[in-house]
């Protein structure tokens, strides 16, 4: 009876253990298998298993060993790091909820986020960048399932004009960027005190007079590429889908001449005598359908 | 004895036969003919749903001066009647109901700074629209869980602007939905696989093209959380399942 019961008893464990062993043996494999991506950049490869100790040196106080951005540090610094285990991303070149190339993340990497905490990494060598990279896809499963949205696409830059820019203007009343960056762009419109992120923090509009430098980007294709696509994440939503291409390089001259620092778009604003659009007033009168 | 052997095996293979073809049989011709109905009650206090203030919008403020928008968190209508429950099959669906996407495309309308629908039921992979009927703009963000084979995004959608044709691929109850510009505005997008429902005004519901069978009903609300029983669905007799959700 009692060898009996014994005999039971091993079985039962043996069971419970070889069922342990396989479960684990599935999660390891999840994460051996995301430790094995890679990152691709020009002609640059980078791995995750090689990205790891850079992040473990670099990246891990606020970014968290999860990479869920409640690293150490975290709880002091605002706005928070990025939680890369939603693979969810402000700076991209792709559409709206797909994931962002890997020149993406190795271009933020490298240029930092203006007004937050995360400095640019240029110290770095650019091969410890695209490990980087590597080892920050692998924080979420998203990249074993899925690739990277297909860039949208950024026509040459036309000349700045007097037209474009007044264009601008009216786009600027008519998408209504006003309601949250307010009528003269200074991040202060009538929604912009209730905008909050996806992870329902507080989170305040750009204001373009107080920086010349964007967190995607200084150049003006990135500009023109944070309202094509959306900074996901963000309220910020995408506008490709109504925005024509000559349109949105529009906008970018009128956003031009609300920024600080000098320049020819600034110059054809001061000649025109643009003043800031009345953004109380209603919109075109468009009938509902 | 090897005749008796070759007897039973002959008999035994005619009985699974006959079993295979009743199967089929019934699993073709039942298919889209049985239905789930019933009404979900709230009983207790209703949460109070407070007037929304909309002067952010002009235009949304004035079209309900006379009637104020309120939130729609819990909605009981006079009789305790409880309206936006989402109703599904969480069990007990197998082949052709269960993986059926409904061609049906409904609207989710953004009409007067809120959605309409409050709340809708869709199959994974389930076309849907997005419009604006309104002068203004909005932005769509829908929010899912990380994880769960939906991703969030985030649109403008300008007056007069097409609408959006999209679908979500993976099962999830349910989607929140909201826009920036109007914080007020959020609503739900319930992806489940097979029939489903949503209750009216008066918390009635119904579930079609539910093939005979034995079924859990889950009752999915907001606020108040899920509520699941257990259906059996007879040809050409339609099951009932009442829900009530108590306040507190």
């Amino acid at each position: 009876m009692r060898t009996r019961s014994a005999t039971r008893l091993t079985i039962f464990a043996v069971i419970l253990l070889t069922a342990l062993y396989g479960w684990g043996q599935e999660t390891q494999s999840s994460e051996d298998q995301r430790l094995n991506l890679e990152a691709h950049v020009g002609k640059m490869t980078g791995q995750a298993r090689v990205g790891q100790p850079i992040y473990k040196r670099f990246c891990i106080g606020c970014h968290g060993p999860l990479g869920d951005g409640q690293g150490e540090n975290a709880q002091w610094i605002d706005p928070k790091p990025r939680n890369f285990t939603t693979a969810t991303f402000r700076c991209r070149s792709t559409p709206t909820g797909t994931l962002p190339t890997d020149q993406d993340l190795y271009d933020t990497i490298g240029r930092g986020l203006v007004n937050s905490n995360m400095p640019h990494w240029l110290p770095l060598t650019n091969h410890d960048r695209v490990n980087l990279v590597a080892y920050v896809k692998h924080f979420s499963p998203r990249w074993l399932k899925e690739k990277s949205g297909t860039p949208i696409e950024i026509p040459k830059e036309p000349e700045p004009t007097a037209d474009r820019i007044k264009v601008g203007q009216t786009l600027y009343q008519k998408l209504e960027c006003w309601k949250c960056h307010g009528v003269e762009g200074r991040g202060n419109g009538p929604s912009a005190d209730t905008l909050t992120d996806d992870e329902n923090r507080p989170i305040r509009p750009f204001n373009f007079h107080d920086s010349e430098k964007f967190k995607c980007g200084t150049a003006d294709w990135q500009m023109y590429k944070d309202f094509m696509t959306g900074l996901d994440g963000s309220p910020m939503p995408s506008f490709v889908d109504n925005v024509k291409p000559d349109e949105a390089w529009d906008l970018v001259f009128y956003l031009r001449t609300l920024q600080p620092m000098n320049s020819k778009e600034k110059q054809i604003a001061k000649q025109l005598g643009l003043k800031p659009i009345a953004g109380a007033a209603q919109p075109p009168a468009n009938n509902p359908q | 004895m090897t005749i008796r052997y070759k007897i039973t095996a002959a008999f035994s293979a005619l009985v699974l036969f006959a079993l295979g073809a009743l199967v089929l049989s019934t699993n073709v011709s039942a298919a889209g003919e049985g239905k789930i109905t019933g009404t979900v009650k709230f009983t207790g206090t209703p949460p109070h749903e407070r007037p929304i203030d909309m002067s952010k919008e002009p235009y949304c403020q004035k079209l309900h001066a006379s009637n104020p928008v309120k939130t729609e968190n819990v909605v009981v209508g006079p009789d305790g009647s409880l309206e936006w429950v989402v109703l599904y099959i969480s069990e007990g669906l197998s082949g052709s109901a269960a993986s059926a996407v409904s061609s049906e495309k409904p609207k989710w309308d953004q009409k007067g700074c809120q959605y309409i629908p409050h709340v809708m039921a869709l199959d994974a992979n389930q076309h849907f629209l997005v419009t604006n009927s309104d002068p203004t703009s909005h932005n769509i963000h829908p929010l899912p869980k990380a994880g769960g084979g939906n991703n969030q995004w985030n649109k403008s959608q300008p007056p007069g602007a097409p609408p959006i044709d999209t679908s979500w691929p993976g099962e999830e109850v349910a989607i929140q939905v909201k826009c920036n510009i109007h914080p007020w505005m959020h609503g739900y997008m319930a992806v489940v696989k097979g029939p489903n429902a949503v209750t009216d005004e008066k918390g009635a519901y119904t579930i079609s093209g539910v093939p005979p069978g034995s079924y859990t009903v889950t009752a999915w609300q907001e606020t108040l959380g899920t509520q699941t029983q257990k259906v059996t669905v007879a040809a050409g007799k339609p099951a009932t399942a009442d829900f009530t959700f108590k306040g507190k």
